[in-house]
Parts: C-alpha cells; structure tokens; sequence
C-alpha cells in the first residue's frame, strides 16, 4: 500500500535536502520527494507544520530482556523507542544471562523481529560474562547479527585485557564501544567528587576516573587500529581527548547522553531523589558546557540515551543503594527540542546529525537517507507538541526519569519503520 | 515553637531556632539535675527510636531524654529490626507510620535516609546521623556546651581536627558555627578533608600545629583506622604525632580554650588519655548536655502539635 | 487596685500566713513566673521583717507541666530555681491571678516533683473567679469579679513599671 507525507518539511544534510515537499512510500521503500505528489490509492498523512527527519537510532539502551523482565522488556522497550521517535535501537549486553556468545545474539534477534516495534541491533559483550577476563566469541556473535561489542556497566579494567579484546575485534572492522570507568579511583563513588559529594555526605567518584580510562583506551586504539565509539562522554576532559584524537585522525568517536547536557550535580538537592543517581554521575556546570560545545564542534559525534529502565522498588531504596540509572528513549528529542532547536541553538540537520546520521555512521549501522530508493526508516516531528513528563506518559515499564514532572515542546508523531507506522498520531502501533 | 517540622539537616533550622533550642535546653538541664527527673510533658505521645546503625551513646541520650520526658519509647536497632529480614526502609516507614509514632529519631548508614522517611510518615523526623552526612543534635549539644563554658559564641574559633571527610559530626557542627557567628576551621591531612571544603564554608589548614594558638576549642574528631579504600595516612603513631591532642599541644593553647569530643574516643590516636581525662576536656559536659538538648528539642517539635500530623 | 491599695493587701497577707502558720519557723515561698515569682519575693522579705527571720523563695516555672501541651506550647520558658528542700515545709504557693485554676494544679504537681512538703497553701492577689478545678486559695489580696470577656491583669514596678491592677476588654483570640 502507498503512502503519503504531505506538507512536511523534509530535512536530510545527507542529500543536501531542508525543504517542504511531500513523500511518497511505496513496499517499504521511498518513492519520490517533490511537490504536489499525488497516489492513486493509498494512505495520506498530513504533515504541514511538521518536520520528516531519516529514522532516528539510540545507539545506548537497556532493553533488559532476557532476565530483567520486570524492568523493561523487548515489547515495552522498543514500544517505549518508538513513542521516542526512534525507528531502531542498540541493545547493550548486559542482561541476564549476558548477551555474550551467538546463540544469545540470536534470541535478541528473533525476539525482536518476532515482538519489536521498532529495529533492535545487539551489541554483543566483549568479555564473558561481563567479568573482564575471558574474551568473548566475537567473531561467532556478529555473524549472528551484532553490531558492537562492549562490556557497559563495568568496562574493562585491565589494560591488558582491552588491548586483547581490540587486537582480536579489529580484524571484523567491528566497533569496541567503551564505557570508560576506572573503578579502583571511583571505589564507593555515588555521585561527582566536588561540590555535590561535599554537600551531601556521600562518596565522590572524580572526573578523573573517567578521563583516565579515555586516555587509555584512546592509547590502545592507536595501538591496535581498532575503531572505539566512546559510551557517555559526561567530563569536560573527555571532550579534550577525544578532540585531540580526532585531531590526529584517529577512529575514535563519542556519545553524550541528554541527561548530562542538560542536568548538572545541582540537581541531586537534599531531597537524595535516586532519579539522578547514574553511571556516570551528573557533573559540574563546567563539564556540561563543555560537553555542548563538543557537541556543536563535532567533537561528540551523537546523543544517546543509555535507556536505563529500574523498578520503582528499586529507586525508591536509600541513594547509596540504589541502581544507577535513567530512563531516557521518550524523553531524548523532546529535551533536544526543547533545550536546542527551540532556543535557537541548533537547527534540524543537527537533530539529524546526532541522532540519525551520527549514530549510524559510529557504528556503521545501514545508512537511511531521505531519498528515492531508500528504505523506508522515517521520523515525523511536531514541534509545538506539549509533552508532560508524568509517569502515565511512559510507555516503557519504568518511570525512573531524571526528567519527571518536566514540561517540554515537541516530540515524534509518527514513526515508520520499513514503511510501516510503529508510532501514529502519537499512539504506539500495536 | 520551631520554623522546621524535622531536624534532618542544620539547614532545616534558622538562628533563632538553634538559639530557642539552646535556650530551652537550659530549663530541661535543671530538670535533670533534681532528684525527680521526670515531667509530663510529653505524656501519651510515642517515640520511635529507628537505629539500623549500631550506637550506644546517642540511643541511651534519646532514649532517657524521651522517658524523661513521659513519652512512650520503642527501640529498634539493626539486629532486631525486620530490615535484616530484608524490608525496605520505605516498607519500614510505611509500617510506623501505621502505628501512628508521633516522632521517629533515626540513624542510619546511608546518607538521605531520613528524607526517605519524612516522604512516606506524618511523623516529626530527628536525624540521629545519616551516613557520613548529617548529625544535627550532635552539633546542638556542641553549641550548648561551648556558650555553657566560655559565655558565648559569637565570635569562638572552633578548631576541628580529624576524619572530617567521613564525619557527619563535622557535616553539620561546620553549618551550625557559622550561623551563630563562630568560627570553624577543618584540620586533617588530605586524604581526610572533603572534595570541596569551600562549599561547607570553614577555613581549611593541614597543620594542627600552626593553628593551635588561635584556637578557643580544639574539637577532635573520632579517627578510624581501617578503611575499606585504604588507610588514609600511614599508621596511628604518624597521625598522632601530626594531628593529636596531647598535654604538649594543650599547654600551647590559649589558657581558657577546651578540648572537646563528641565520642567514642580511640585514646592515643587523635586524644590522649590525660587530655581527655583532664580539666579542660568537656566530654562528659558534651554528654550531660545531650539529654538536655534532645529533650528541648523533641519538646520543641512536638508541643503545640496535638495529632502529629501536618495541617 | 492601684498601688497603694496592692501593698496594703500584701501586707495583710503578710501577717495571715503568719497568724496562720503560728510563725515562720517552717515556711517557704514559691512563685510561679513571672509576677507570681515577683509577689513571693516581696512576701517573702515582708514575712521575714516581721519575724526577724531569712524565709527561704523559689520561682517555679510550670510551662512542662500545662495541661494544654498538646496544642499550644508557653511563648518563653523561665528557669525554675527551688533552692531549698521542698521535703516537710509549708510552702506557700504565691502567683498574681487566681482564675480556673489550671496554672495551680500544674504548679503543684511541678512541686511533688521536687519533694514533698508538709503542706502546700495557695496565697494570691487577685481571685477572679470561673474555677474550672477545685482549687481554693488560704490568702486573697482582692476578690474581683469578672466575666470570662475580660482580662485581670496584675501590673508590678519590677516588671511593668509600675503597681497596678486592672480589668481589660478581652482580647480576641487571647488567653488568660
């Protein structure tokens, strides 16, 4: 069946493209762009005041199955992606059993072709079991469907160990995405070493322990050749090395989650709200400009969300106990609406370039493109759309958003996935 | 009566609230003073002591400051409490908040439990010491003793020496010197100071020695020697030499200027036998005191406050 | 009553409890703050000229022992200071106005508290009547009627600047 968008303002810097025209969509794949296109029969969606950006990714979630069911699933997970505007996702390893060998790479991906909403790319574990002293069968999980390899959660803490893993990864011309934590300097570390772990009596986890783990992967990607995509940049350091490593061609490349560019340690007040407890933890104002200004100069290649679904039993034990972690697939582009592109301070190619384009090409995901010929992986915006952060808005089964009880401008409206609505007028397609 | 409806952190009380709390104390020291040690002030209301930290000295203050008092007391410590069994401290507070308690006293490990249980009780709320956070009533009875000894405060230079980093004494005796117009100065080597001394708002010096002289009170803090992350100095002998209240420092104090403790002491590591034995160590003042205090200030929370419940 | 008329008064009640108790041998006074505890003073030295004798004076705070705890606390809390045994005295409760009775039945539980004395009289300046309890006092300077619209107060030097005592249209929402 043939479809129609019209009146929307198409944006795609891929293809040179920012302007009102409609769509046309036929068998999964995009037609023709022009105007005044007309079909025969078929579905027509008016998208005047709209913008139709290529499907957005997250290339950062948790969608917690197998084993953690009760957070977050593939079904509400990828539901909960597409009432984002996401038409795919990365799913990290760190389930339960961990997502470490083929044949579990292999259930993520018939459970999601079978039950998903939207698109699921696994990312398989570098090490087994998570545990960081036994690479895992690389080779055998991406012929099973894996995009990337990480150990998320954790990192690897032996140098040794990382250089093993990317030595062995390289020869896929796969992608090691890091998340860079030295744990001997965060030891019982629950919020930013600074002003926040002062105030409120808690362990402090300092900038440097992220900065240091960078560094060194930095290092070891140089060493081996293989190409690193960098886990939540949060430290005004990071963005540094990355810079400067980018400076020297080097295959590195960087996400920034919207929870540190938009929230800083002030946010953790002495209400002790476990909603802004993550890994890793929120930072000084000077880190999350420095962050924005990475993101403007290209040197943060993308956002992601690091979806990170708990249980509200969960959230609601001590600060100190509690899991780290905030949901973010639903919340993402409205706050990127809200805080840049209302604000005058980024435009619609930037939204396409770090949450489309960017994602994609970190880690060589199949390009979408808004023109004849392409698959069909298309997100359609209004941006004057109210969303109240309340938990009934969430589709995902957990409402652990740093983000509650905000109040933002705009959000997807339609999401289509090889031509088919995951998300129409606003609604879940079920 | 108080501005504040718990006692969880200094900043839930203003000036004029320490100062009537202090104020107050001094009527509640003369009760305990006289042969009868009893009123019936608080007849009929129900006081929950919640410590899931083991604690001898502040529980017994509590606990006597309430009886003291005529109220109903309950105890429960980390051994007998159903938080062993696994509970939650939400489920905890739920369930005494079905008993109706008129007001939990708590201490716990972790930082920001106490805000956990005003979220979910109608209860007054007293932090007993929550984690290396807060310990409110602790700098209370520490104001009390020093205006007590030297007249005032305004004005005092308050040296405090030791594991500040950890110390949920130092987390709210820094605020509360401030706002009566003192002085504080945090002492510790490094290791032991927090990441941002500035934000708590004293003078930060690593050398005991060059401070001692301008100092009215020298307050030492507790030191613990094992720590999961490492020792933070090298050995006991090596801190004492550095950061211990002996009779040779004490002699080089000002001639009026008292050593204080807020207790237990590890005599010989940060306070040495004599001088915690001697004339000017107040620690046993700090404990007479405590009684005092901690009736004032459950009196104070709880008077003119009939079901317990905000309105 | 202005103030000459107060220290007529207080003298009279100087000699009653003098009649009454055969001397001053046993005698203490206790005043309940603040102008209870002003009145005991000046009974106390009254008493003790007459007798040639030091009679031994307490002030008594009561605001811990109120009966209406639950729902209002005193403004200021005073110092209680009994520098004596209360144990086997006469101790002569002083306080400026007699009116439910209330303030008195805290007082003495306040004394029970300290000891216990060999009997406890009531002397006042004013009795304004409405007892809610039955309490009576041994030694009246004035007997004022009043209705429950008014307030008595008492006015010392000491405290107010002056001696007097006077009726006042009753404040809305006050207390007595």
């Amino acid at each position: 069946m043939a479809l129609l968008l019209k009146g929307g303002r198409v944006v795609d810097p891929a293809v040179g493209l920012d302007a009102v025209c409609d769509v046309v969509i036929r068998d999964g794949r995009i037609v023709e762009i022009g105007q005044d296109l007309t079909i025969p029969k078929g579905i027509t969606v008016e998208c005047a005041e709209k913008v139709i950006v290529p499907g957005l990714v997250d290339i950062h979630t948790h969608l917690r199955e197998p084993g953690y069911e009760y957070k977050e699933d593939v079904v509400s997970g990828t539901r909960a992606a597409a009432h984002g505007g996401f038409t795919a996702v990365c799913a990290m390893p760190n389930s339960n059993p961990v997502c470490d060998e083929g044949s579990a790479v292999r259930f993520l991906v018939e459970r999601a072709a079978e039950r998903g909403r939207v698109r699921v790319y696994p990312i398989g574990a570098l090490t087994v079991g998570l545990k960081g002293e036994a690479m895992a069968e690389i080779g055998d999980m991406l012929a099973e469907g894996a995009v990337a390899f990480s150990d998320d959660g954790r990192g690897v803490q032996n140098a040794g160990m990382m250089r093993l893993v990317m030595d062995y990864a390289k020869q896929f011309d796969t992608t090691v995405v890091s998340h860079c934590e030295d744990e001997a300097l965060v030891g019982k570390g629950m919020v930013n070493e600074g002003a926040v772990s002062t105030r409120l009596g808690m362990a402090g986890w300092p900038a440097a322990a992220e900065e240091i783990a960078i560094a060194r992967d930095i290092r070891l990607a140089e060493l081996t050749g293989c190409r690193l995509h960098l886990a939540h940049v949060s430290c005004a350091g990071s963005v540094e090395l990355v810079r400067a490593a980018k400076a020297r061609g080097l295959a590195v490349t960087a996400e920034v989650t919207p929870h540190h560019l938009f929230l800083d340690e002030d946010a953790v007040t002495a209400e002790y709200d476990t909603n802004f407890k993550m890994n890793p933890p929120l930072r000084a104002a000077e880190d999350c400009q420095a962050l924005m200004a990475g993101l403007l100069d290209g040197t943060i290649d993308c956002i992601a969300t690091d979806h990170a679904p708990h249980a509200a039993h969960e959230k609601a034990l001590e600060f100190e106990l509690a899991p780290f972690g905030s949901t973010g697939l639903e919340t993402a582009l409205p706050l990127v609406i809200t805080h840049l592109v209302s604000r005058n301070k980024a435009d619609w190619s930037d939204v396409v370039r770090w949450m489309s384009q960017g994602p994609r090409a970190a880690l060589q995901l199949p390009e979408v493109r808004l023109e004849p010929g392409a698959l069909a992986d298309i997100t359609i915006i209004d941006p004057e759309a109210r969303v109240d952060v309340t938990p009934a808005f969430f589709e995902s089964k957990s409402a652990n958003s740093a983000f509650l009880r905000a109040t933002l401008l705009g959000k997807a409206t339609e999401v289509l996935v090889e031509g088919q609505f995951a998300l129409r007028n606003g609604k879940v397609v079920d | 009566m108080l501005t504040a409806r718990h006692i969880i952190d200094m900043s839930d009380l203003t000036v004029d609230d320490i100062m009537l709390i202090l104020d107050t104390a001094e009527s509640f020291k003369e009760v305990n003073e006289r042969r009868i040690k009893k009123l019936p002030t608080l007849r009929g209301r129900t006081v929950v002591n919640l410590f899931l930290e083991p604690s001898t000295r502040t529980r017994t203050s509590f606990e006597i400051a309430a009886k003291r008092l005529s109220a109903d007391g309950l105890n429960f410590s980390a051994s007998t409490s159903a938080t062993v069994k696994g509970e939650s401290l939400v489920d905890t507070a739920e369930t005494l908040s079905a008993m109706a308690c008129d007001l939990v006293i708590v201490r716990h490990k972790m930082a920001g439990s106490p805000r956990i249980l005003a979220r979910h009780m109608d209860a007054h709320i007293i932090n007993g010491g929550d984690g290396m956070h807060q310990h409110p009533t602790q700098a209370l009875l520490d104001l009390f003793t020093m205006r007590e000894k030297l007249g005032r405060l305004e004005g005092l230079t308050v040296g405090i020496v030791g594991d500040i980093l950890h110390s949920r004494v130092a987390g709210s005796l820094v605020p509360a010197l401030r706002m009566v117009g003192a002085k504080p100065i945090i002492i510790a080597p490094p290791t032991l100071l927090p990441a941002r001394p500035d934000i708590l708002g004293a003078e930060v010096s690593t050398s005991f020695d060059e401070v001692l002289p301008e100092l009215d009170v020298a307050y030492m803090l507790r030191v613990q020697m094992e720590r999961a992350e490492g020792m933070p100095f090298p050995s006991v002998r090596e801190y004492s030499r550095l950061f211990g209240m002996n009779e040779e420092r004490l002699a080089r104090m000002k001639p009026d200027a008292i050593v204080m403790h807020p207790g237990p002491m590890n005599r010989g590591v940060e306070i040495s036998s004599a001088v915690a034995d001697g004339a000017r160590s107040l620690v046993l003042n700090q404990v007479n005191a405590g009684v005092a205090v901690r009736m004032a200030a459950m009196y104070l929370l709880l008077g003119g406050d009939a079901s317990g419940a905000s309105s | 009553m202005d103030g000459e008329a107060i220290s007529r008064a207080v003298t009279r009640i100087a000699h009653e409890i003098l009649e009454a108790n055969k001397g001053a041998k046993n005698l203490a006074f206790v005043g309940i703050v603040t102008r209870g505890a002003v009145l005991a003073e000046t009974l106390a030295r009254q008493v003790g000229e007459i007798e040639g004798a030091e009679v031994p004076v307490g002030t008594l705070d009561i605001s811990f022992y109120r009966d209406d705890l639950a729902t209002r606390l005193s403004p200021e809390v005073h110092r209680t200071d009994i520098p004596f045994d209360v144990e086997g005295r006469d101790l002569i409760l002083v306080d400026d106005v007699l009116f439910t009775g209330r303030t008195i039945r805290s007082a003495m539980d306040a004394i029970m508290d300290y000891g216990r004395p060999c009997s406890i009289q009531l002397a006042v300046l004013v009795d304004r009547g409405h007892r809610e309890l039955p309490i009576r006092a041994d030694y009246v300077g004035k007997n004022v009627p009043s209705s429950s619209k008014e307030r008595v107060k008492v006015y010392f030097e000491s405290v107010d600047g002056h001696d007097s005592v006077e009726i006042l249209e009753r404040v809305e929402g006050g207390e007595q």
